[in-house]
């Protein structure tokens, strides 16, 4: 029974995203029988390259990508080296907490509020220190051709996600003696983690990094908000265009979601070509002997403006709260003149309708998520038999495949089964996002768990199962909650996986959102935005909560 | 002794791993209430020797051999908790989400199935033990020798016909170690159940008195 477990896991996951990929392959050659489109060619590509914005969109792409994903592994970097070693550090860490529950969609949300030229930035400084008294016109702050604000945006996500990676991978090194046995030689502090500790982090954030490259260089939920409308990036073109009622459309979508595909592969192989370099000159480095470099001065500094960056990221998620409450807030009012509780009594009945779906289809991943994950890991507890790293590997896949390059061709396999627009249907293709979170989560406490209790359960005389049931799930009931939580957030902020899946009539607390995003209900986008980081946000406290009420009185649990 | 029927008998029991030899033949004959012990530096194949007759050696990386005989039986093919084996380990592994009379009950085989026996068992074990009252303890809050003392009741509840000692001593202080080898031996040998002991410490097996098996 417990052995089919992997691989009927692995088909779950895996099978939709390479479906998805071959039903995204065919279209870009000129071959989609469901629009009479038959025959192969070169066409969708030449009207992709054709397009007039398309030079700019590519240039977009690639700088959004690029800078985003260094910045953050920059920011990341500086800020835990910097901060790993103060005593309040861990309390530091539950201020990134709210940051990491919330949805990419509902910071970009918060974010527009706090930047936007008419936003709660320039309110607090109106007119005072600027002299407006309306919104100045000719300025642009969010929306910007550049992209700047959009890795504005990824950074106040992309940060905090390799920060607690990095805290992690963390705990299985020796830093502080690595650090101390450096400085008694007379290396300068930072320097000396840069050197000794950062090299040994770095396999265990590889894999997260590569996925946020391919997030950074492919995002669409963020672009909608932040992004430039025209042109685009280019998983946001592809998007508008499988949107699109002129359905021989979809044929240079495709070829877009391709080539997204493309710019990643290539990103990640520039990356390991780095990786290399440093491998290959990094003992150089290291052997020549500095004590003390560019490092110790920038790295300060790196992580005071990143810690900037995150203060911006939680203030966007205050506006979207005090917004929420507004019944009145006129331009250059440092706050709502008049409050009231009308954006969440008004919407009530369609947000209910949302809030429910929502939750349904989180609930529903997650559980089969939760299932899959300890059947796997249980089977491999009594197999005593240890899945090596391409498993890893395969985890990553569907966070690494940009989802535009397979959410296309699944919906067409979708179709094909009657299945698309189903809640069925968005509650696989959520589980294809949430499980590789979930098993991240989970597998290094399950398999951390000293194998003697088990042992010891079983000259007892207790079966395999009992012991799965009476000893393995209670004592590990917090961090399996806390994966619980973890697989919730996932699906919470599903956008693209929704619509797709959904067909656009399943309808998300995240969907919906994004869908007001560019209305002026700013009251309702406010309720929206908030709804979305307060569902991850109570899943993450219940997951801290319950087990302190069920182990109240076991110490060695609490 | 040798040749008994009843007791703990390894019969040509072998151990290898990767092609080296751990254990090259051993053979050994427990009678009942009897403590033999097990000695050897680190690597010698002392805690494989109790993977082995406890049924928790991967045989995938060992290569094992010989026959596990209990009272004539032999639970060589059997699985772990089909033995009947009781083992008990350096850390006493009370399940910390459990009472310490919820970890006595876990112990004690369902085939006992009235609830107010399996009370009574739990709260005579513990009288034995010199803990009365302590069943509703978190396991948390007790000492290391109290501890001790309820993972030696958890075992001897599950009525098991032999017991593996795993180093059980080596992490309590010179003063409490004493006594709780006594207690230990003392319950074996009042209920008649031969046991197979690992230790580092020479003062155990001069305690222990049976065989002494040297490793090298």
């Amino acid at each position: 029974m417990l052995r089919i477990v992997p691989p009927l896991t692995l088909f779950l996951f895996l099978a939709p995203v390479l479906v998805g990929l071959a039903g995204t392959l065919a279209p870009a050659f000129g071959y989609l029988p469901a629009i009479g489109a038959r025959e192969i060619s070169l066409a969708p590509w030449r009207t992709l390259l054709d397009w007039p914005g398309f030079a700019t969109s590519f240039q977009l792409t690639l700088r959004v990508g690029a800078l985003a994903s260094l910045l953050s592994l920059l920011g990341a970097v500086s800020l835990v080296a910097v901060l790993s070693g103060a005593r309040w550090f861990s309390r530091a860490q539950a201020l990134l907490a709210p940051l990491l529950a919330a949805p990419h969609a509902s910071i970009a949300l918060g974010l527009a509020f706090l930047l936007a030229p008419s936003g709660w930035i320039v309110r607090l400084v109106s007119p005072e220190l600027t002299g407006w008294t309306r919104p100045p016109g000719d300025l642009v702050t969010i929306r910007d051709p550049a992209g700047l604000a959009l890795v504005f945006g990824l950074l106040t996500k992309e940060i905090p996600y390799l920060a607690i990676v990095l805290t992690a991978a963390l705990g299985q090194v020796p830093s502080a003696r690595l650090v101390a046995c450096a400085r008694s030689m007379g290396y300068a502090p930072h320097t000396a983690w840069l050197k000794l500790v950062l090299p040994r982090l770095w396999p265990q954030i590889r894999l997260p990094f590569y996925a946020v490259i391919a997030y950074s260089l492919s995002v669409v939920d963020q672009a909608l908000v932040l992004g430039p409308g025209n042109p685009p990036p280019l998983a946001v073109l592809a998007v508008r265009w499988f949107a699109d009622y002129d359905l021989a459309r979809y044929l240079p979508a495709a070829a877009a979601s391709l080539m997204q595909l493309g710019l990643v592969v290539a990103g990640l192989g520039l990356c390991r070509l780095v990786e290399w370099l440093a491998a290959r000159f990094g003992p150089a480095w290291l052997e020549r002997g500095r004590r003390s470099g560019f490092g110790e001065r920038a790295l300060p500094l790196a992580a005071g403006v990143t810690g900037v960056l995150l203060a911006a990221g939680l203030a966007a998620l205050l506006g979207l709260a005090l917004w929420s409450f507004a019944a009145s807030w006129p331009f250059a009012s440092g706050l709502p003149t008049r409050w009231s509780l009308a954006a969440w009594m008004g919407a009530s009945d369609r947000l209910q309708a949302n809030l429910e779906t929502t939750c349904m289809i989180a609930c529903a991943a997650t559980a089969i998520a939760l299932l899959l994950c300890l059947g796997c890991l249980e089977n491999e507890a009594r197999c005593a038999h240890r899945p090596r790293n391409g498993v890893l590997w395969l985890l990553y896949l569907p966070l690494i495949v940009p989802q535009v390059a397979f959410l296309f061709g699944l919906q067409v396999a979708l179709v094909r089964l009657r299945l698309d627009g189903s809640l069925c249907a968005v509650i696989w293709t959520h589980l294809v996002f949430v499980l590789p979170y979930v098993f991240l989560s989970l597998a290094d406490p399950f398999r951390a768990l000293d194998p003697r209790y088990a042992r010891s359960a079983a000259s007892l005389g207790a079966s395999p199962w009992r012991i799965f049931l009476e000893v393995k799930l209670p004592m590990l009931l917090r961090p399996i909650l806390v994966a619980a939580a973890v697989g919730m957030a996932v699906s919470v902020g599903q956008y693209l996986a929704t619509v797709f899946a959904g067909a656009g009539r399943v309808a998300t607390i995240t969907t919906e959102a994004l869908t007001l995003a560019s209305g002026a209900d700013r009251a309702g986008i406010g309720v929206l935005g908030l709804l979305q980081a307060l569902v991850p946000l109570a899943c993450y406290g219940a997951a801290l909560l319950v087990p302190r009420l069920v182990f109240h009185n076991r110490r060695g649990l609490a | 002794m040798s040749g008994a029927s009843n007791g703990l008998v390894l019969d040509a029991v072998a151990i290898g791993i990767g092609g080296a030899t751990l254990i090259e033949r051993l053979d050994l004959a427990i009678a009942p209430g009897n403590v033999a012990t097990v000695m050897g530096p680190s690597g010698s194949g002392k805690s494989s020797l109790l993977a082995y007759v406890a049924g928790f050696l991967d045989t995938r990386l060992f290569d094992a051999g010989g026959a596990v005989r209990l009272d004539g039986l032999d639970v060589t093919r059997l699985r772990p908790e089909q033995r009947r084996i009781g083992l008990l380990f350096q850390d006493d592994l009370l399940f910390p989400h459990l009472s310490v009379a919820g970890n006595l009950m876990f112990g004690v085989p369902a085939a006992i199935s009235a609830r107010t026996e399996r009370l009574r068992l739990v709260e005579a074990a513990l009288a034995d033990a010199d803990l009365a009252g302590f069943g509703p303890r978190d396991p948390a809050t007790l000492s290391g020798g109290q501890r001790a003392r309820v993972a030696l009741m958890r075992v001897l509840l599950s009525q098991p016909q032999a017991l593996l000692l795993d180093e059980p001593f080596s992490r309590l202080d010179a003063a409490l170690r004493g006594a709780f080898r006594t207690m230990v031996f003392e319950q074996a040998r009042r209920r008649g159940l031969p046991v197979l002991m690992v230790t580092h410490d020479r003062q155990d097996a001069d305690a222990a008195g049976g065989d002494l098996v040297e490793l090298a």
